[in-house]
């Protein structure tokens, strides 16, 4: 699978899904229990990506280093409602410092 | 009209309704360009970290441009930073799996819109967290219609102009993990995440996904364990029903659990 086949594929089912909403007789998408499932479906594999990008290694193995701290410097900020773009500029920038002073 | 139009959203068919004052126009584009602005910017983390994952600067500007949905497009490139092609069928995955949600605002948006054909395919195109928020939040159908049009242009321009800024930029950068990239697309992904936990549901679903993802990284190829984090949301969300907040609430022009990307 090349690099393009990746981007066109991914870009295709986001488009189809967002057509899907247009075409799609609401009836058929609207049982109480799959709204619930649909809605906290981002939340689930947003958190999961979160553990993977901070504590996954290479080879999926657990590591502790800077991206610990950045991420925990982002709750922080998330916290004092800190805007999007702060929270990821400073995230890199805090483990960037972690990694110079040499650790992580 | 025929009889498959919506019922609740009368008064969608032409001359029923009388044209929006300009003052209230005026007033829906300024709101839709203030938020496409304060949305649209975010495209430069995107941007760099799309090129700091292996892609080039026409594979992240197809990504914003087609794909056009922020956490889908973060995730891909995350999963393809950790995994590379190997794990590109779980980056498809879960990019697909993310913009689900798109289609649930589509259902609402598209009553709202009643656009068809050539209209219809790109209302699909712009529908987004922001363009349906700014959208569902105007009382009368034109300003909706125009708050929706309005917003997902002004993202989709904001966006894509900054995510080629920020993937010349990260192309001018050098090594990423040195310049804590890798940690710049945690911290989105918990950007990201945060204004979802606004109900127990929600906070449980992710405290679950996250255990699923720890303990399954060690032992499965990467992408995998965020696949296996989703089953978290239909964990719970089968568990019992009425302390859930629904896919779409319109208070403060704010979709409940929206992200603050496309």
């Amino acid at each position: 699978m090349t690099l393009w086949l990746v981007v066109v594929t991914a870009c295709v089912a986001c488009y189809l899904f967002k057509l899907a909403g247009y075409l799609v007789p609401e009836r058929v998408v609207s049982g109480e229990r799959t709204g619930r499932i649909t809605t906290l479906l981002p939340v689930a594999l947003l958190s999961g990506l979160v553990v993977v990008q901070t504590v996954a290694g290479p080879g999926g193995q657990l590591v502790v280093d800077a991206r610990v701290v950045a991420v925990g410097v982002a709750v922080g900020l998330l916290l004092l409602r800190a805007n999007f773009l702060v929270v990821v500029l400073t995230a890199g920038t805090v483990a960037a410092i972690v990694r110079a002073v040499g650790w992580g | 009209m025929t009889e498959a139009g919506p019922a609740q959203n009368g008064g969608t068919g032409e001359g029923q309704e009388s044209p929006l004052p300009s003052v209230r126009r005026r007033e829906v584009i300024r709101q839709a360009w203030s938020v496409g602005g304060a949305t649209g910017t975010y495209g430069v983390s995107f941007g760099a970290l799309a090129v700091a994952a292996g892609l080039d600067v026409w594979q992240a500007q197809a990504l914003s441009f087609v794909m056009f949905t922020g956490a889908s497009q973060f995730a891909l490139v995350g999963i393809l930073a950790a995994g590379g092609l190997a794990a590109a069928p779980a980056a498809v995955a879960t990019a697909s799996m993310l913009g689900v949600r798109n289609g649930l605002y589509g259902l609402q948006t598209s009553l709202m819109l009643g656009a068809t054909g050539l209209r219809r395919l790109a209302a699909a195109h712009l529908t987004i967290d922001e363009s349906t928020a700014v959208g569902i939040a105007q009382p009368e159908p034109p300003a909706q219609r125009l708050g929706f049009w309005q917003t997902g242009i002004a993202v989709f321009v904001l966006w894509n102009a900054s995510t080629l800024l920020g993937s010349l930029l990260g192309n001018a950068f050098g090594d990423p993990r040195q310049l804590g990239l890798d940690a710049a697309a945690a911290g989105a992904f918990v950007a990201l995440l945060w204004p979802r936990l606004r109900s127990r549901d929600a906070t449980a679903t992710a405290v679950l996904a996250a255990f699923v993802a720890l303990v399954s990284a060690p032992l499965v190829p990467a992408g995998i364990p965020v696949l296996l984090a989703a089953v978290a949301a239909v964990v719970v969300g089968l568990r019992h029903p009425g302390r859930h907040e629904g896919p779409l609430e319109g208070g403060d022009g704010i979709l409940t659990g929206s992200d603050p990307t496309p």
